[in-house]
């Protein structure tokens, strides 16, 4: 016994003591091993640093900040012929309401016991350029308030809330013309008064877009109602199309030259880029057919084309899924071909035809490129449509196409909307996706 | 919106023709279903269908034609002598259409009587500046001949729109009498219908045809004109790219083609290397418990929208690389070698991360294909898990490998956002991936967006541009899938 052992130790091959080669070899195997761990290590930290990166650059958009002040209604300046004419009270534009702003701002500042060398203007300037806007609103629809003190909650001016929220500092403002450091320090000041608040933002989901010098006020509502237009179209036409052409393939189609034709084209339009679709709307819905440019309509019909593919090999899986006893089952009592599909394998199917249908709306959600080129970026999505009709036709933007629009802009504040929509657009896509997988989970039956 | 209208009243004709056809069908089997050769409710699809289907279609053919047929009819109208030194009948036409909505539109607000619009003359009236009341911009001076070609297409339009409302009409109301007549209880009513039906399915399915081949016809067409105003050999051989909206731009693919390529090349570097690890990370060596939270959480990133890759390269990454490479002494490396946030390497490896979760779970399923019989041999044979996977596992899934590459790299190369908003707007030949360089999808958004010209070569070449990456896509996507489907017969 001892004898072979030294034998074999001498020969370095004892399988208590490692050999050379043998050490060599399973650090390879251990390299190896290490390096899928990183590989995958590496994809889940993207993901970490890609979510993290949005929820803590997007969720300031969700806080916005707030100046309470007290405006004093005066009837001298707002309706000057006293008869409290809504047409002569309209007449006052914007402009005639800003002196009434700098009063009830210097007044608010005196009101908390603030001492400060800026004049009315600047005062004035924390708040939005909205500010007039809001005021005169609020006035025309109720013009009988005219004379009395209403208070008020204006948006900050997006510097101020810019500040309050770190984005923005005293170094950073240096050449900046739409504040200055003694406005800062006023906004300290007003801050530890509670004149100046910061609070949860509903205008942000629910609002409109706005104009580039006022990021503060603006929401992405307005191209939610786009993006929810376009989810219409692209379901009502891909849902039963998809449908219709899975089943004739699973089910009808005979083995001949046009069924091997649709099917290599289905497989290739899963594959072809986006924005050859937007192209293709370009040319055909609005260049040809003269489709409004920016309309909801146009934008569902590309995205239904995109989405088709998606749907159909979802639905053709569903259908496969069904056993041929159910089909032969029908047969035997009597029912024609047509009615063993549509009264027993299709609601069989129907589950995995939802789930498919729900990914590929996510997915149509999400996409962007098509839309840029039929004109649903670069305009101000302010006005919200009041109907199907303007719905589906009227200029809108979508989502997508409003976050790139805010990552266009110039002014920074602007990022921080564009992050924060991409937290909703997210959201919308998670609840999808996650309806999708219970779906699957609670109506996926095993044959 | 009258099209709508006809469109609405053809369904609820439909409906109506339905209840009325069941109706007569029982009433001639004097109520006893039983006694019928369908189902009650076919002889009312029967009667619905026979109506609404061919209606149906011959609106949606007369949509679809009279523009081309009116096209025709109007540019015969316009002498070759009022087309202008360098510009085309195209260009021309455009402007008659563009009076020729103009004047509807002036006609529908009120602000211009039909009559009047039509008879209108060009040197009596400014029509520009009439148009330009109902707030139509119209580009030059309306001159006597575009006036009078877009009065007549207004004519024929208006002849054409009524007729087909007529004749759909006439169709569908033929339809529903007929096939009201003919239902009776030993009408063959399942048969008809199911006949029907089937053709819908297959028309259904058709549909996909029908895109590419519109795909195909809307950039090949714009595609030729543009090659007409531009020459191809410039276009396919030049080497600048410097559009000019006043006219004489240099047009050419090559310095975009390398922008697309280098930067689809170091997605894939980032991609392919860490997309494969983990595929054969997760299927041979990784337990249930990781691959059931690893693999969909991988995945989660190809689900993630374009636009979200596309502000954190434009947002995150690009100024991350600038901190490293750039800005003089203040950066990271102190070294002044990259100028601004959009750069080759920054799009190029945020779409290499938007790529992972594609090799990844594409590898994955080719890597699970090989069967298992082969790993029991090389592992008996004493090879170590890892000689195993590099010398028999890899090579016999490679085919799929590379087809699932080809997949990724044509996936790069037709990406959108990413590059819009990560890759810049210069187009130019270098080595150097901390510049910013531009791609062909960028410069189709930037050539459509805005106010187009699609008469001007600086907008048609975006449909030569699409062409070509079509053409691209489609032929690596072919490539991969031949690829693929050669290395699955091997083992099926």
């Amino acid at each position: 016994m001892s004898d072979t052992s030294q034998t074999s130790s001498r020969q370095g091959s004892s399988l208590l003591e490692l050999s050379e080669r043998t050490k060599k070899r399973n650090a390879a195997e251990a390299r190896f091993r290490g390096y899928g761990m990183t590989a995958i290590a590496i994809g889940l930290i993207m993901l970490m640093i890609l979510v993290f990166t949005i929820i803590s650059k997007g969720v300031g958009a969700f806080q916005q900040t707030f100046v309470t002040v007290q405006v004093e209604l005066l009837a001298d300046k707002l309706d000057k012929k006293g008869n409290r004419n809504l047409d002569d009270i309209k007449k006052v534009t914007t402009f005639g309401y800003s002196p009434l702003i700098r009063a009830a701002a210097e007044t608010s500042v005196e009101q908390a016991g603030i001492a400060t060398d800026l004049k009315s203007k600047d005062i004035a300037g924390l708040l939005s350029k909205n500010a007039a806007a809001t005021l005169r609103e609020y006035v025309v629809s109720n013009p009988n308030q005219i004379g009395d003190t209403v208070t008020f909650r204006f948006l900050a001016q997006s510097r101020v809330d810019g500040y309050l929220k770190g984005r923005v500092t005293r170094e950073s403002i240096a050449n900046d013309k739409n504040i200055s450091v003694a406005q800062l320090d006023l906004v300290d000041q007003l801050v530890d008064a509670g004149v100046i608040q910061k609070s949860f933002n509903l205008a942000f989901i629910f609002g409109s877009d706005a104009s580039d010098a006022r990021p503060e006020a603006a929401g992405i509502g307005v191209s939610m109602l786009g993006s929810l237009f376009m989810m219409m179209v692209v379901l009502v036409l891909a849902l039963p199309i998809g449908v219709a052409a899975s089943i004739y393939l699973e089910e009808f189609a005979p083995q001949n030259w046009l069924t091997d034709i649709i099917e290599v084209n289905i497989a290739n339009l899963a594959a072809v880029p986006s924005i050859v679709f937007g192209i293709l709307g370009l040319a055909v819905f609005i260049n040809y057919l003269h489709l409004p440019t920016s309309a909801p309509l146009v934008g569902g019909l590309v995205l239904t084309l995109m989405t088709l593919p998606t749907i159909i090999i979802s639905t053709r899986a569903s259908l496969k899924a069904v056993p041929p006893s159910i089909r032969d089952a029908a047969l035997g009592v009597g029912a024609s071909k047509m009615q063993a599909v549509f009264h027993h394998v299709l609601p069989l199917a129907a589950p995995g035809i939802l789930t498919g249908t729900i990914i590929g709306l996510a997915q149509a959600l999400g996409e962007t490129a098509p839309l840029l080129l039929i004109g649903m970026v670069g305009f101000i999505a302010s006005n919200a449509p009041d109907g199907l009709a303007s719905g589906l036709l009227s200029p809108n933007s979508a989502m997508p196409a409003q976050i790139y629009e805010w990552a266009k802009r110039a002014d920074p504040a602007f990022y921080e909307r564009a992050w924060g929509g991409i937290i909703i657009l997210l959201v919308f896509l998670i609840t999808m996706n996650t309806i999708a997988v219970i779906l699957r989970r609670r109506f996926e039956r095993r044959w | 919106m009258p099209l709508l209208w006809l469109v609405l009243i053809l369904i609820a004709a439909s409906i109506v023709g339905f209840f009325l056809g069941r109706q007569r069908a029982l009433h001639t089997a004097d109520g006893n279903p039983r006694d019928l050769h369908s189902l009650p409710s076919y002889y009312g699809h029967n009667v619905a269908f026979t109506g609404l289907l061919p209606a149906l279609i011959i609106l949606v053919i007369w949509v679809l034609v009279q523009p081309i047929i009116i096209d025709n009819r109007v540019s015969n109208l316009i002498p070759s002598t009022a087309i202008p030194e360098n510009s085309t009948l195209g260009l021309v036409m455009s402007d008659v259409r563009r009076v020729a909505d103009g004047l509807d539109h002036a006609v529908s607000e009120g602000s211009l009587s039909s009559e009047r619009a039509s008879a209108l003359q060009a040197d009596k009236t400014d029509v520009r500046a009439l148009l330009g009341e109902s707030g139509i911009a119209v580009g030059n001076d309306v001159r006597p001949e575009i006036l009078s070609a877009a009065q007549k297409y207004r004519k024929i339009n208006h002849v054409g729109s009524s007729v087909m409302t007529a004749l759909v009409l006439l169709i569908a109301g033929g339809g529903f009498i007929y096939a009201y007549s003919v239902t009776h209880k030993d009408f063959r009513a399942r048969n008809i219908v199911e006949r029907g039906v089937l053709g819908l399915l297959i028309l259904a399915a058709s549909l996909a045809i029908l895109t590419t081949v519109g795909i195909v016809l809307s950039m090949f067409f714009e595609t030729l004109n543009f090659f007409s105003l531009h020459s191809w050999k410039d276009f396919y051989l030049g080497t600048t790219w410097a559009p000019n909206f006043r006219g004489d731009s240099d047009l050419s693919i090559l310095p975009l083609l390398w922008g697309t390529l280098y930067i689809s090349v170091i997605a894939l570097l980032v991609a392919v290397p860490i997309g494969l690890f983990a595929a054969v990370y997760l299927s041979e060596y990784a337990n249930n418990t990781v691959r059931s939270f690893a693999k969909p959480l991988l995945e989660i990133l190809a689900g993630i929208p374009t636009i979200v890759y596309g502000l954190f390269a434009l947002l995150t990454v690009g100024p991350a690389l600038v901190t490293f490479f750039g800005q003089g002494n203040n950066g990271i490396l102190g070294v002044e070698w990259m100028a601004g946030a959009t750069s080759v390497l920054t799009a190029g490896v945020v779409m290499g991360i938007m790529l992972i979760p594609f090799v990844s779970s594409l590898s994955d399923d080719i890597i699970n294909a090989v069967p298992q019989t082969m790993r029991d041999g090389s592992l008996g044979l004493g090879a170590t898990k890892s000689e195993t996977i590099r010398q028999v596992v890899i090579p016999a899934a490679l085919p799929g490998i590379v087809g699932a590459v080809l997949l990724a790299a044509s996936r790069a190369i037709g990406e959108t956002m990413i590059v819009v908003m990560g890759a810049g707007a210069i187009a130019k030949f270098s080595l150097n991936p901390l510049e910013s360089m531009t791609t062909i999808t960028t410069r189709i958004v930037s050539q459509l967006t805005g106010d187009t010209d699609f008469a001007s070569p600086e907008t048609l070449v975006a449909f030569a541009l699409g062409l070509t990456l079509f053409v691209l896509t489609l032929g690596l996507n072919v490539l991969a899938l031949y690829i693929v489907r050669k290395y699955r017969e091997q083992y099926d």
